[in-house]
């Protein structure tokens, strides 16, 4: 396994910084699409029902549904990147909207109340009481739509494009002896990386919210 | 586009068959049932043990994350490889077997994890109140803590369901049959092409799309009704007006606090792991 | 917890984001590419999509492959030879069978494929009947009109087969194709979605025949899935390609085509007439000239045995004093 491992090392690397790059910034475009979305849903409370029915039908359509279709929704072509960022960022929004409208409803009215008493007008109160409150519950769905993406990812071998999952069709296709070899790496990196974001994410949360850390020292 | 797909399910010689679109659709959902079942087999009473007892509950939290993380694909692939040089003559159990492992993986953490929490969110007072009324370990959790759990619990039979429903389709890479077939076969054939085979390729691919669509929204469909008519009324708070005279305030009618979709988010058992 | 904490979190995001983007877009390198992602962020179908690289005193040009090993293989060793005389050359290896690549080279995605005669005519002009590697090449320049062009030919051929196993060749007593016919209701046949339509394909069997299998399992272009489901058992046969390892490796037994079901298939460059230049031209003819059969049925060996493709290329390639 190492042999492969470091007779391929460049290719490797290649898979898994793209690998990395197709689970991050679905997610990244889907937050900033759900943040206004999540908060219209908060805020208004008759959009939060049909909202959240919409995302949870698009939460329910299957990942390769999504992968095979984009080339006929969006006009582009069979083998571009394109139609996977966009089914996943399909996905991170249906999963964030409902995180962020759950997260921004849970933060305390009292804290609104002050925070108004204080003199914030609407939008800077979002900005700097209640998205901050509700950060450790989106942060909990950002975790899983980036770890969920991982997984994801690698279903686009289907649609050609070049990630970890590449690795899995090829030890598929090689030499009785290196099967496994392949296939394991391409299992093992998969995995490093989710636990590696996963913990990134978590590392990003806690420097988000100081005031959690406060009370825990004596 | 639409009248590839149109053509192709119009086409009644792509239903009939041994490969045909009616036995696409029966073999997925086979696929995905047996692997729901034994997951729920497994995992239920687990997470009603870890959730009663409260030991182990680390081992849950940690399942659940790791679960997220796997590459079903590759482990499918994995699998495959491993069996099938052990499995000799004609069926199709080389192709299920991987699959279905795969599936039952990644089944069980979200089962699991749903059960746990749904018993620990049970109010110690309520299970007090059951104690103090004399009630045994086991007639606390049957007849207390599972009703009480029961949201939550088929919350994540529904989340597993459509987990495993989606990954049941990657299943057609290493030759399984199912939903994902018509969409691998039409993937394979340079779809989205203005070409004979390509308009034959896009209406294959798009039908396999829709049918597989469509099979997990129905299945979620019915298992939310399941779920809201199998929850005690005494924890969604609906009732019914009384059709018994008596005094006007003697019965309550609460209107459905979230519009009817009173099913604990899948974020409060994600929070509850994940913090 | 300020604003200014947030907007920082926030910025540090997105340039995060906007550096992982422009990071990919500048990683076009002459090696294996994503398939995808040199098509993807430009909305016109650049030819030279490794445009990053200035253009040497070569040229360049685009080679891509069908998704089996030989085809790799051969891509490898055109990419080779070509790279050896100074063109500038990027990959798209494995884009998928001919109905995904054919495609990809009318619109420009790639410049240069290896083909086979047989199957090319088939599917630029259905109606041919040419079925000897000569009437066929000389079938190809008109059926594939003036965008594209065939460079000359190789001996070495790559056929389409019907292969059974050893048992069950011995079961029935299987030598022809057409043996088949008496037992096929009872049999599965297994090989990849496109053998299902096309018309050398199911379709053939039938109408030259009488062929028709009982099962129909969609496995691969034989491949791993078709070569293991064939050894143990799964499928009781399959179409396995003539020069695959496999079929002397597990025993596997090729029936004879005396109606000529399958075509001469003669492994031919076929390029972009655009791209075409005497450069390319006299590389590619002189690797014709030195392929047959049986070195690439030895060379394909190699390359199931695990060793590298492009390794394996670059040694012939030596050998043959072509580099």
């Amino acid at each position: 396994m190492l042999s492969y491992f470091s007779d391929h090392q460049s290719e490797i690397w290649q898979l898994l910084w793209s690998h990395a790059k197709l689970s991050v910034i679905p997610v990244i475009i889907g937050l900033a699409i759900a943040l206004p979305l999540g908060w219209i849903a908060a805020r208004y409370k008759w959009v939060y029902p049909p909202l959240i029915s919409i995302a949870g039908l698009l939460y329910t359509i299957p990942s390769l549904v999504l992968f095979v279709t984009m080339p006929g929704i969006l006009g582009t072509r069979i083998l571009d990147v394109v139609n996977v960022v966009v089914a996943l960022t399909v996905y991170a929004i249906a999963l964030l909207v409902r995180v962020v409208a759950d997260g921004l409803a849970s933060v305390p009215f009292e804290a609104k109340q002050a925070a108004t008493a204080m003199g914030y007008k609407p939008l800077g109160r979002f900005f700097a009481v209640e998205l901050p409150l509700a950060v450790p519950v989106i942060a909990a769905g950002v975790r899983v739509a980036t770890v969920s993406n991982v997984s994801l990812v690698a279903v686009a071998t289907f649609i050609g494009t070049q990630q970890l999952g590449t690795l899995f069709d090829e030890g598929l296709n090689a030499a009785p002896g290196q099967q496994t070899s392949i296939l394991l790496i391409g299992i093992i990196l998969a995995v490093l990386l989710a636990l590696v974001l996963d913990f990134a994410i978590q590392f990003g949360t806690r420097a988000l919210t100081p005031w959690r850390r406060a009370v825990a020292k004596p | 586009m639409i009248n590839d797909l149109w053509h192709y399910l119009g086409d009644g010689a792509n239903w009939s068959g041994n490969s045909g679109l009616w036995a696409n659709i029966s073999d997925h959902l086979i696929y995905s049932f047996s692997a729901i079942i034994i997951a729920a087999v497994l995992a239920v009473p687990l997470g009603l043990w870890i959730g009663h007892t409260g030991k182990g509950s680390t081992l849950v939290v940690g399942s659940v994350n790791a679960s997220r993380a796997l590459p079903t694909f590759g482990l499918m692939v994995l699998l495959f490889i491993l069996i099938s040089p052990h499995i000799q003559g004609r069926s199709n159990i080389v192709y299920i077997l991987p699959v279905e492992i795969v599936l039952v993986l990644l089944a069980i953490p979200p089962i699991l994890s749903n059960t746990y929490a749904g018993v620990q969110s049970v109010d110690p007072a309520i299970r007090d109140a059951a104690k103090g009324m004399g009630m045994t370990d086991g007639q606390v959790l049957a007849r207390v803590e599972i009703p009480n759990a029961l949201p939550l619990m088929m919350s994540g039979l529904r989340s597993a369901t459509l987990q495993v429903i989606a990954t049941a389709t990657v299943g057609a890479y290493i030759g399984l049959g199912g939903l994902g077939r018509p969409i691998y076969d039409g993937q394979q054939q340079g779809p989205f092409q203005d070409t004979d085979s390509g308009h034959l390729a896009t209406g294959q691919l798009l039908t396999g799309a829709l049918l597989v669509a469509a099979v997990a929204l129905l299945i979620d469909l019915v298992l939310a009704t399941i779920q809201r008519y199998s929850t005690s009324r005494g924890i969604t708070g609906r009732y019914r007006k009384s059709h018994l005279p008596g005094p006007a305030n003697a019965v309550v009618e609460l209107s459905e606090p979230d519009g009817g979709n009173h099913e604990p988010t899948r974020m409060a058992a994600t929070e509850a792991t994940a913090s | 917890m300020n604003r200014t904490r947030v907007i920082s979190m926030i910025a540090a995001v997105a340039a995060g984001a906007l550096a992982l983007t422009a990071c990919g877009s500048s990683s076009t390198t002459a090696t294996t590419t994503s398939a995808a992602g040199a098509g993807s962020s430009t909305a016109g179908s650049s030819a030279a999509p490794g445009s990053s690289t200035a253009p040497t005193a070569g040229g360049s040009i685009t080679i891509g492959s069908a998704n089996f090993a030989e085809n790799v293989l051969l891509m490898n060793i055109y990419a080779d030879a070509l790279k050896a005389k100074g063109i500038t050359v990027n990959l798209k290896p494995k884009i998928g069978s001919r109905e995904v690549y054919m495609p990809a080279l009318q619109d420009g995605s790639i410049d240069l494929i290896p083909e086979y005669s047989g199957s090319v005519l088939a599917y630029f002009d259905k109606t041919s009947t040419a079925a000897t590697s000569d009437a066929i090449y000389a079938a190809l320049p008109k059926a594939i009109g003036d965008k594209f062009k065939v460079l000359e030919q190789s001996k070495a051929e790559d056929k389409d087969a019907v292969v059974v196993s050893a048992s069950v060749a011995a079961k029935y007593s299987l030598k022809t194709i057409g043996d088949l016919k008496a037992h096929s209701a009872d049999l599965i046949f297994g090989a990849s979605p496109e053998y299902k339509t096309r018309a050398n394909g199911i379709p053939g069997l039938k109408a030259k025949y009488g062929v028709v299998f009982g099962t129909y399992k969609t496995l691969d272009a034989g491949g791993p899935l078709s070569v293991a489901a064939l050894k143990n058992g799964q499928i009781d046969a399959s179409n396995i390609f003539s020069t695959d390892p496999a079929v002397s490796a597990d025993k596997f037994v090729v029936l004879e085509d005396p109606l000529g079901l399958y075509t001469a298939q003669n492994i031919v460059p076929l390029i972009n007439a655009a791209k075409v230049t005497p450069t390319i031209t006299t590389t590619l003819n002189a690797i014709s000239a030195k392929l047959d059969t049986a070195s690439l049925t030895e060379l394909n060996n190699q390359v199931a045995g695990g060793k590298d493709s492009d390794a394996v290329a670059q040694e012939w390639l030596k050998a043959q004093g072509l580099i």
